[in-house]
């Protein structure tokens, strides 16, 4: 029901956000496709030129810039399932009636590992995953498991972004199919158990529904943080040992600021904003109907 | 199954929850306050004396006391600045309607999306050439694409839920647009704004690559520093730990005060 407003004050209103968001947001990206045409070598300054396609070529036939997505999404398809797993069983456990302190607690404590600074997550990595004395494999020992290299060993390190991966993120999905649970009229929800004593039935049939949005939210987001994800893994690994734990945000970053070739970052960044927004395009066709 | 079994079970399933969350942070703590000898102990020891010499060294000796300000300065400033310039546009596009409305919420989503490193590219690219490498300033700007997009969002929607009957009421007593915004829906959007503040300000606080790339010294980020400190062989494991622990305090708190729209705002809304 909002009424007519003359041009001038629509203007006035939302004109400095779009114009600050086009100056930092856009701008930036057109210098990215300038930059992605070129040979651009930050220590070769003096030979910038036009090469046309030639990175985008080389990007697209690259082995390594394939392997680093292939990473990416080899994490994410262990983590997203092991976060949807366990989140939903948390989630059912703090959705069951009953024991209001403790409950309440367990849902404040889900809060701490998704606020927490990326960065300090990759150091708490380093301490307590270290070989000799780290915590994690004085928990081990007594299963036979006390000496274990896990920032050394490139499936040992990868197994460690998992854990960390799953340990921050494993809240939030848990708190996202929390929100659905609440969503279930109570009348609804207490027929069914009525009906059927399996929780499996009342969760396939009554519950589900309601969980779906936040699941198919889950899905994109998770996406695309995991094709975001940089400060812990570079904190935890730096990508190593080797590439074995190189996903495509760290890629970027070490063929633009650590082997300075611009030009052909700025290709790779590309292509990785394509993908984005066509994950974002899903993202709004499936929630933003109405807007 | 007796409801007394489940219970149990339930309660235990409930405080492994707790611990699993909280014990990272345990160990945190008390890695801070370990000298290096007893950090290095092997199997590592869970009583030792308590020293506090790692903050101060930290603080004072290492410099992370400018980090954090620094940290603070750039956080609070761009937290400022993104709901000056958002608070307005959220309350155009909740109340105004114009062509483009839904093409500027695309973008404003998509940028929730995009990763980090496609814009510090050309960022570092642009600001070396102005000459504006490690400056405040420039991660204050920079920063403005996450935190902008995530106040204009939760405003507009807080904007939403004050009834348009208000506004009418101002506008036949003859106030402008503005004098309505400021005098009648800013009042009762505080919340709204408040949670989006704190949203900017933990984002902005947490961020890492962003600092790494466009700071070396002078503005140099708590994050940052942290990171530095993993350099060299022996590392400095009590030291790290207390940075850690000064970086993480603040967001926590935030992030408890803030916590029943957490999911909200970080799925953009996509979850009541």
């Amino acid at each position: 029901m909002p009424g007519k407003v003359p041009r001038k004050t629509i203007f006035a209103f939302i004109g400095p956000s779009v114009i600050a968001l086009a100056a930092i947001g856009i701008v930036p990206l057109l210098y990215a496709a300038w930059t992605s045409l070129h040979f651009y070598n930050l220590t070769k300054l003096k030979r910038v030129k036009f090469i046309g396609l030639e990175n985008y070529w080389d990007v697209l036939t690259d082995s390594v810039f394939w392997e680093a997505m292939g990473r990416t999404f080899t994490l994410l398809s262990i983590a997203l399932p092991l976060q949807l797993a366990l989140g939903l069983g948390i989630a059912l456990i703090l959705h069951k009636p009953g024991l209001t302190l403790l409950k309440t607690l367990a849902r404040l404590s889900l809060v701490l590992p998704m606020a927490t600074t990326y960065a300090v997550v990759g150091l708490l990595g380093q301490v307590m995953f270290n070989q000799k004395f780290g915590v994690v494999n004085q928990f081990l020992s007594p299963f036979g498991g006390g000496n274990i290299n896990w920032i050394g060993d490139p499936t040992n390190a990868f197994t460690m972004i998992i854990f960390w991966d799953v340990w921050q993120w494993t809240p939030f999905v848990a708190l996202v199919l929390l929100a659905g649970l609440t969503m279930v009229p109570d009348e609804i929800e207490e027929a069914a158990r009525l009906e059927t004593k399996s929780w499996w039935t009342v969760l396939r049939y009554v519950q589900l529904p309601f969980l779906m949005p936040g699941l198919v939210a889950v899905l994109i987001l998770r996406t695309a943080d995991t094709l975001k994800l940089f400060d812990m893994v570079f904190t935890l690994t730096r990508g190593g040992p080797g590439s074995s734990t190189e996903l495509i945000s760290l890629m970027i970053q070490r063929v633009g600021f650590r082997a300075f070739d611009q030009g052909l970052a700025s290709a790779q960044a590309i292509i990785l904003l394509i993908i984005t927004i066509i994950l974002s395009q899903i993202y709004i066709r499936v929630f933003y109907k109405e807007v | 199954m007796t409801s007394s079994r489940s219970i149990w079970i339930q309660s235990l399933l409930l405080l492994a929850i707790l611990l699993v969350c909280v014990f990272p942070f345990y160990w945190m703590v008390t890695t801070s306050l370990k000298t290096q000898v007893v950090a290095l102990e092997s199997p590592p020891v869970w009583l030792f004396e308590p020293t506090l010499a790692n903050y101060r060294e930290a603080l004072f000796d290492d410099g992370v006391l400018r980090t954090l300000m620094n940290s603070l300065i750039i956080a609070i400033s761009t937290t400022a600045l993104a709901i000056l310039l958002g608070v307005p546009a959220a309350f155009a596009l909740a109340r105004f309607e114009f062509r483009g409305k839904k093409d500027l919420w695309f973008w404003f989503i998509t940028n929730r999306m995009v990763s980090p490193i496609v814009l510090a590219l050309p960022f570092f690219l642009i600001v070396r050439q102005l000459g504006m490498l490690d400056r405040h300033i420039t991660l204050i700007l920079i920063y403005l694409t996450f935190n902008l997009p995530i106040v204009i969002w939760i405003c507009t929607d807080q904007f939403r839920g004050i009834p348009y009957d208000l506004d009418e009421a101002a506008r036949i007593e003859g106030a402008s647009q503005w004098i309505i915004l400021r005098k009648i829906c800013l009042p009762l959007a505080m919340p709204g704004v408040a949670v989006s503040g704190i949203f900017s300000f933990i984002f902005s606080w947490n961020e890492l690559m962003f600092g790494l790339v466009l700071t070396r010294t002078t503005a140099k980020t708590a994050p940052a520093m942290a990171v530095s400190f993993m350099e060299g062989y022996n590392l400095p494991y009590g030291k790290i730990m207390a940075t850690s622990t000064l970086i993480v305090i603040p967001v926590l708190i935030f992030a408890l005060l803030a916590s029943k729209q957490l999911v909200r705002g970080l799925t953009m809304g996509a979850v009541k």
